[in-house]
């Protein structure tokens, strides 16, 4: 075993000693994971607090003098991009990623630490360049969150003098950071298992994360690509995406470019991102629902495969979104096709899902109805899809809050429930902590509601036609006046729902301090981030003998068995043996 | 179903077999030391972000209505009165792919021990890497200066001759700097005696690096010099 350094010489760790070293320049997976997530976390808030204020002027137009056209695109631009990039990603990924591979697969630590823990400053420092945009003359960039040119870097569009330089620079910085981590997530796992734990034996979790994260490193590179050819064509005048045009009056001096390349390039990107941050959330609630369900995960090895399926496919439908940019008929066709082919897979864990659910002994916690609320909003999500999916029906709804309802269903509401689910699941392992149940039904119960109040609506506008992106609709004659009050109605949920969250970020602050001591494997699960020797895990995680594994991450109720659930460091017994191997094992 | 927990097996048994063994089995998947696996996959990555900027290239080119300039003319040098087309990328290419011969073998002396031949052989590689930079900053230096190439302009014909070549063999530029540096700073470590107890393993990662640079020179140089 010449190449286990880390894993088999524990004295090899070097304990961190100050305060500095301990909880700020940290190499601990452990506190990087949490420094990633409470960065995360607070830009996710001034995300939500900027799509209060975009739902605030279509709720009630002209309302709030200071929300003038400009401020709301930048409010869109801004919200997105933070969104999907500052928040999911960087949770799912480099908070959830990063605390619970080496615990899952029984490592010590990621494989090269010192770099986690850079992966983590660029990072902030991404995050800090893209907030400071809000502070440059013209503010933020308010060019939607894909960025498209030629309209990104001309006049006209808000912040196109410095906000967008800002923004390509952030990406930049972010996608090194992701480089940095993403690395050390997949070496990790292909390489720094414990002893027993096969790739087959891997919790889902650690499978949708780390699936994910070859995404990450192989999509990122194309928007890396077209961030720079952007910048360059702002900076320096160069013309990649800048065709000949005339703004303002003038001939600008930029020709030959081809803004549709820029499409091609950022979607490549952009639909992989998707998945980016799908599986990791597939992978998580898979192990909730397993949980509190008390019951193994239905078709263990068909999950497995269908987040590889799902995986490799996301790279070959990128094209799905530019339906309506201009493309030979054959190539909508073939990207039509590919994209109901990822259905399957898709459909797959669902059904798998829903078996698990199936006569098993189900526990209402809060992580659960989290989890069972995304099952109903990625349902949901999922089947608007199919109608997207396909050119001719996608035709008439592209750019319609038709569209804005499913990806916010598919992509936005479900991968953050299940983040609720995974950050309500993982509090006691984190903090030793039980957070308050009540409060966390009451919080599931207002988002969950509040989540179908909000967009259920959005499909019936989609319909009518509503376009999306818009500052107000003026007097547009084929969108009836009742469009209005749906609107309304809509803004009030949303903040209702916004505020609703305020009861999460009391409940884990408050927990903290006053909550029950959580004690050792409060779920009683299986899988073996709970069987470390001290709650919450040390530096080291595993005291002085890693953990040996004899089992897949599933084992509850098992018949014969003591209790309801088997360990994944219990060794095999006689009586199981005697009993045959259960399918996938 | 048993599980393969003993490596010392897995390796042995070769083709289809061996690959089912090592990815069933626990542990490690590769038989790697994990700074090696991390470069390989970093590769991979960076394979992405150079195929896409050829990829960018070819689309752009293929689109353009202006004319492209012919490659052979506007790389040529003129040495005492002869025209000779591409020798300046003809010395550079040489250049460079010297250096990976040189990589090669300092590897191979470093898996010997021998850790002076090595460091010789690391910063022979490391010259020929810098050399290629110079060239380059002085072809940059001919186009722009004499030739009144510029990212946003060109008098040959399209506009994106300038913005590709620059910012391609820019961003590929870059990479061999960091590669000199890089090597550089390994060389040291190895004349310090740093990994005489940790292995020389490194070495062979630095390596991989500077072959990758290489092998990337070789698509910059069939795309632009000789399309």
């Amino acid at each position: 075993m010449q190449n286990v350094a880390i894993a088999d010489q524990p004295d090899e760790l070097h304990d961190p000693q100050t305060f500095i070293t301990k909880y700020v320049y940290s190499q601990d997976h452990k506190v990087i994971a949490i420094q990633y997530g409470i960065t995360a976390i607070f830009v996710g808030l001034v995300a939500l607090a900027l799509s209060a204020l975009m739902r605030l002027q279509l709720g009630f137009p002209d309302a709030f003098d200071f929300i003038d056209p400009s401020s709301y695109l930048q409010f869109v631009t801004m919200h997105g991009m933070i969104m999907v990039i500052y928040l999911l990603t960087a949770l799912l990924l480099g908070g959830f990623g990063n605390y619970l591979i080496p615990l899952m697969v029984g490592a010590r630590d990621m494989v090269f630490p010192f770099m986690n823990m850079l992966s983590f400053w660029f990072y902030l420092l991404s995050v800090i360049v893209l907030l400071a945009s809000f502070f440059v003359p013209g503010g933020p960039t308010g060019a939607g969150w894909t960025l498209y040119p030629p309209q990104a870097i001309l006049p006209g569009t808000p912040g196109y003098d410095w906000g967008i330089i800002l923004m390509l620079v952030s990406l930049v910085i972010f996608i090194i950071a992701f480089t940095m981590g993403g690395l050390n997530y997949v070496t990790t796992v292909l390489q720094a298992r414990t002893h027993g734990m096969t790739l087959m034996r891997m919790p889902l979790t650690v499978w949708g994360i780390f699936t994910a994260t070859v995404l990450g490193l192989l999509a990122f590179p194309a928007l890396l690509v077209s961030a720079i050819m952007m910048m360059l064509d702002k900076t320096l005048g160069t013309s990649f995406f800048m065709p000949a045009l005339v703004s303002l009056g003038e001939s600008l001096d930029y020709s030959g470019g081809s803004p549709v390349l820029f499409q091609h390039l950022f979607w490549f990107f952009g639909h992989p991102e998707v998945y980016i941050v799908a599986l990791p959330a597939f992978g998580m609630v898979s192990d909730v629902l397993a949980t509190h369900a008390r019951k193994n995960i239905f078709g263990y090895r068909m999950m497995v495969w269908a987040i590889v399926a799902i995986g490799g496919l996301s790279f070959v439908v990128w094209a799905h979104h530019m339906y309506v940019s201009g493309m030979l008929p054959a190539f909508g066709f073939f990207f039509a096709t590919t994209t109901l082919i990822i259905a399957v897979p898709t459909a797959i864990k669902v059904y798998n899902w829903v078996l698990t659910l199936y006569r098993g002994n189900i526990h209402l916690t809060v992580p659960m109805l989290f989890s069972i609320g995304f099952i109903f909003t990625f349902t949901h999500g999922g089947l608007t899809g199919l109608f997207l999916g396909n050119v001719v029906i996608d035709l008439p709804l592209s750019d319609t809050y038709f569209v804005v309802a499913h990806f916010h269903m598919v992509m936005g509401v479900s991968p953050i429930m299940v983040l609720f689910a995974a950050i309500y699941h993982w509090y006691p392992l984190i903090t030793g902590k039980m957070f308050d149940e009540k409060l966390g039904k009451i919080h599931f119960w207002f988002t969950f509601l509040g989540t179908y109040a909000i967009y259920l609506p959005m499909h019936y506008l989609g319909f009518l036609g509503v376009p999306r992106r818009y500052f107000a609709m003026g007097s547009t004659d084929f969108i009836p006046e009742s469009a209005q009050s749906l609107n309304a109605s809509i803004t009030v949920s949303a903040l209702i729902v916004g505020l609703s969250q305020l009861i999460f970020i009391y409940n884990v602050f408050w927990s903290l301090r006053a909550g029950k001591p959580a004690g050792h494997n409060p779920w009683e699960a299986t899988s073996l981030e709970w069987q470390t020797p001290d709650v919450p895990p040390h530096h080291g995680n595993w005291g002085p003998q890693l953990p040996t594994v004899y089992r897949w991450a599933y084992d509850y109720g098992v018949p014969g068995a003591e209790k309801d659930f088997i360990p994944q460091n219990h060794p095999v017994t006689e009586s199981e043996q005697t009993a045959g191997e259960p399918e996938g094992r | 179903m048993t599980i393969q927990t003993d490596k010392s097996t897995s390796y042995t048994k070769p083709g289809i077999e061996g690959l089912v063994a090592d990815w069933s089995s626990d542990r490690q998947t590769f038989d790697l030391p994990w700074g090696k696996l991390m470069m390989w996959i970093f590769l991979l990555s960076d394979t992405f972000i150079f195929s896409i900027f050829l990829t960018g290239y070819m689309n752009v080119r293929l689109s353009q209505t202006d004319n492209w300039p012919n490659p052979s003319e506007v790389f040529a040098l003129e040495i005492a009165g002869q025209h000779l087309p591409l020798l300046l990328i003809a010395i550079m290419t040489f250049a460079l792919i010297t250096s990976s011969g040189t990589m090669a073998m300092a590897v191979n002396f470093a898996y010997a021990g021998n850790k002076r031949k090595t460091v010789i052989l690391m910063t022979i590689t490391a010259i020929l890497g810098a050399s290629f930079v110079g060239m380059q900053v002085f072809e940059w230096t001919k186009l722009i200066v004499e030739e009144g190439v510029r990212p946003w302009s060109n008098p040959m014909g399209a506009a994106q001759f300038g913005s590709l070549f620059f910012m391609i063999t820019g961003f590929h530029g870059l990479h061999v700097t960091a590669g000199v540096i890089y090597l550089s700073i390994i060389a040291r470590k190895v004349a310090r005696g740093d990994y005489e107890k940790k292995g020389y393993a490194i070495v062979e990662i630095t390596g991989l690096y500077w072959h990758f640079v290489d092998l990337v020179w070789v698509f910059i140089f069939a795309f632009f010099y000789l399309w």
